[in-house]
């Protein structure tokens, strides 16, 4: 198992999502000896997950089931541990799209928060690119250089603690990329400009605010940069559902009465009918922050 | 500092690479070549003076079609705009503000005005210019600037560039795709390098080339096609290095059913090896058919029948003789029916040559068939993406079968009937989890100081997305999948309020 590759069976040290229904699940590191307790009964890590093919149904001890997954970093985003706000799928797919991110991309990211939005540039750039992401809160930046390791992506990631809005990225001239989500993106927009590549490449920023937009397209376009865009995107769920409409009694209607009677039965109390369709889920995330994208020219 | 790699060479533009052009937020698929013409945004010109020069310059469009490099110095050079108004209470429409006539424009052009000059002009001969506030000043010259710069920017092409030139020029040769929403496609499959992934697509190519972009070379995918060849005009426009095409292979659906029922024979020289011909004469009508659908750029793959590889081989001479735009995206397949009439011993000798190439060619199209085939027999792919216009139901239950348990797939369609169907369906058999419909709304904003909003048109739809993760395969038990997403109806009501 790793975040960037594939494989086929669970392995003692691996990490893996485990499946309960619907919407619910929970990451497990696999541990020879160890129990996991789920609603459905304990999982004996030895015997129910080591050697299984990831996508088995496990039995419970309580007779319940759940599936064992191969994690990706769409599964890490929703199962991880919060340390912070962190970035959801729908913007990290827009994101790596618009930062035009591939195999070989030199990123760099501040912050690096929960690593929600690392793993998933990690995923795009294996195996010849490097991340080198910077998060100001040491413990943070700690615990996620420590969970790099056990989702094996370490080597493609360089971990700084430092604060990119004075201190910069660490790094000059290498990024085909820069990704902020800080408060102030403005005043870590000359550092991002100085780690980028000389023939220039793409930028993002993601503030919730929009007064925060305004004073970051400001100093995009102070620096030199082009192209900026700002956009929002929002993701909308839409859940299959039967559902059973009653019909209107309207009475007996006397011009259709052209057959002898004797045919005719009493109109049904409860007639309706099924229809499948898609309901939205009654509260939805309606937004999470606004992307801007601006390209580097050559310098 | 740094690996200073940042070598020059590799950013600048050679003959022969594909390129976009790219005007405002227009934007253009071409390939370089020279003594050319391409007509982009109405004018003409030839890309002969783009050769050698770096991604990402932009260039002025001079007399005769020629592109010169814009000199760095101007970047919004600025307008003399003399003093602002407050508001609009004093300015009248009645269209006798700017006192140039069409012909005075005309003739400033003809004198070889820059774009830049002549909104000085206008500027200055326009009676209400200054009583405007100064955002409406902006927006004015902003609006000239895209009626008289002629500029035009040459830039690699990249699967963000060429969604978004699909999306804005021929968006229904893309199935609608909106690029946010392909966006969504790529990460929700977990598109990586270094994994198999499955490819049903008719969207040009364009689905498949942002696949292979995502998987930078490594890995493999395998383009699931219908009907007689793989369209790929989309891919081409990616101008991927060689060695990606070497991780590209194709399977055609019409053999599907063959492979999951073992009887797929793709052993050379064997008896069957005649029916297996008039199968492919078969396919080939559907081929010819498939050309004139306007989806040129099969070519390369198409040629396996003589007549049909006749065919492309005078249509390749044609776009390059004739028709200049033929290399670009548009595909107007009009332009093919130049024939120039040969003599008749040379149509003899073509012939003969033609027969022996393709004996060539069909043992190389069994090898290729071959290939797939051992690919998906494992029934181990990594991933699935759909994005066709056909129905995606019956293409989904046949592909899933082909996938590792614990692997993400994703389908897109323009509708979201057809995907209520799949979600239906894969209920009801099992081997998957983690369901999802859904789309996305997408939203642009202005910012300016004291005027952002937001834009005021916005994408109606981008269409509609199903992703699931597979699990192992469950010997019919769908009562026990009950308990997840859809809750059983309890009672017959009207169920405004499902929980």
């Amino acid at each position: 198992m790793s975040f960037v590759e594939y494989s086929d069976c669970i392995q003692d040290g691996d990490v893996a999502i485990v499946y309960l229904g619907h919407e619910s699940m929970t990451p497990v590191k696999v541990k020879r000896g160890a129990q996991t307790q789920t609603r459905y009964g304990v999982i004996r890590h030895s015997t129910d997950l080591i050697g299984q093919r990831y996508g088995s149904k496990v039995t419970c001890s309580k007779g319940g089931w759940v599936y064992v997954l191969h994690p990706t970093p769409e599964l890490w985003t929703v199962n991880l541990p919060h340390r912070t706000q962190i970035l959801y799928t729908t913007d990290i797919a827009t994101i790596t799209m618009m930062l035009e991110l591939k195999p070989g991309s030199v990123v760099c990211e501040s912050g690096t928060g929960s690593g929600s939005l690392s793993h998933a540039i990690l995923r795009t750039i294996a195996p010849t690119g490097h991340l080198h992401t910077v998060e100001f809160h040491q413990q943070r930046s700690e615990k996620v250089l420590e969970e790099f390791k056990e989702h094996r992506v370490d080597h493609l990631v360089t971990v700084r603690n430092q604060d990119a809005c004075k201190d910069g990225f660490g790094v000059t001239g290498v990024a085909d990329a820069v990704f902020l989500d800080i408060p102030s993106p403005w005043e870590a927009v000359r550092h991002a400009k100085a780690a980028m590549k000389k023939h220039g490449g793409r930028v993002c920023s993601f503030s919730p605010c929009i007064e925060q937009v305004q004073k970051t397209c400001e100093a995009f376009s102070d620096q030199g940069f082009e192209d900026i865009n700002s956009i929002e995107v929002l993701l909308r769920v839409h859940d299959v559902r039967t559902v059973y409409l009653p019909l209107p009694d309207f009475g007996p209607d006397p011009s259709a009465q052209i057959q002898p009677d004797s045919t005719i039965t009493p109109p049904q109390n409860h007639a309706s009918i099924a229809v499948k369709t898609t309901i939205p889920p009654r509260d939805v995330q309606g937004h999470t922050g606004y992307l801007t994208f601006a390209t580097k020219p050559r310098t | 500092m740094g690996d200073n790699v940042d070598d020059d060479s590799l950013y600048k533009i050679k003959e022969g690479d594909y390129v976009v052009l790219k005007r405002g937020d227009v934007f253009k698929a071409v390939q370089i070549q020279t003594k050319k013409k391409v007509i982009f945004e109405k004018q003409w010109f030839f890309l002969d003076n783009a050769v050698g020069q770096l991604y990402s310059t932009t260039f002025e469009l001079a007399s005769g079609g020629i592109l010169q490099p814009r000199k760095p110095k101007d970047p919004e050079s600025s307008t003399d705009t003399k003093g602002a108004g407050t508001d609009n209470r004093n300015i009248q429409d009645d269209g006798k503000s700017q006192k140039l006539t069409r012909d005075d424009i005309e003739t400033l052009k003809e004198q070889g005005l820059k774009g830049q000059e002549i909104i000085q002009q206008l500027i200055d001969n326009s009676s209400t210019f200054k009583d405007k506030t100064e955002y409406a000043q902006d927006k004015y010259i902003k609006k000239k600037k895209k009626k008289y710069e002629n500029i035009v920017t040459i830039l690699k092409p990249s699967c963000r560039i060429l969604a978004m030139m699909y999306h804005g020029r021929e968006p229904g040769k893309i199935c609608h795709l909106r690029y946010d929403t392909l966006a969504q496609m790529l990460t929700l499959a977990n598109i990586h390098a270094n994994s198999k992934v499955l490819v049903f697509e008719t969207c040009a190519g364009l689905v498949l080339g942002s696949v292979m972009e995502r998987m930078g070379g490594f890995g493999s995918v395998i383009q699931m096609y219908p009907g007689g060849g793989p369209v790929r005009a989309g891919v081409e426009s990616f101008g991927f290095p060689a060695h990606f095409h070497d991780t590209l292979h194709e399977f055609p659906i019409c053999h599907l059913n063959a492979l999951i029922a073992g009887t797929l024979d793709t052993t050379a020289k064997d008896p069957s090896a005649d029916l297996k011909e008039s199968d492919m004469a078969a396919e080939v009508k559907t081929e010819a058919e498939v050309k004139t659908e306007a989806e040129v750029k099969t070519e390369a793959e198409v040629k396996t029948e003589a007549e049909v590889k006749t065919e492309a081989e005078v249509k390749t001479e044609a776009e390059q003789k004739g028709s200049p735009e033929e290399q670009s995206m548009e595909t107007n397949s009009g332009a093919n029916g130049s024939l120039v009439p040969k003599k008749e011993e040379e149509e003899e000798k073509r012939r003969e040559a033609k027969a022996q190439e393709k004996k060539v060619k069909q043992e190389e199209k069994r090898k290729k068939l071959a290939a797939a085939a051992s690919l998906l027999e494992g029934r181990n792919a990594d991933g699935l993406v759909i994005a066709s216009r056909f129905n995606p139901c019956p293409v989904l239950m046949a592909l899933l079968k082909f996938l590792s348990p614990s692997r993400p797939f994703v389908v897109y369609s323009q509708y979201k009937e057809c995907l209520i169907e799949c979600y239906t369906k894969l209920k009801e058999q099992g081997g998957t989890v983690n369901l999802k419909l859904t789309d996305y709304w997408l939203r642009h904003y202005q910012v300016l100081p004291n005027r952002t909003h937001p834009v005021l048109l916005m994408s109606g739809g981008g269409g509609y997305l199903l992703s699931g993760t597979t699990v192992a395969a469950e010997r019919s038990k769908p009562a026990a999948l009950r308990r997840d997403e859809e809750p059983a109806p309890k009672r017959q009501k009207v169920t405004e309020t499902e929980g």
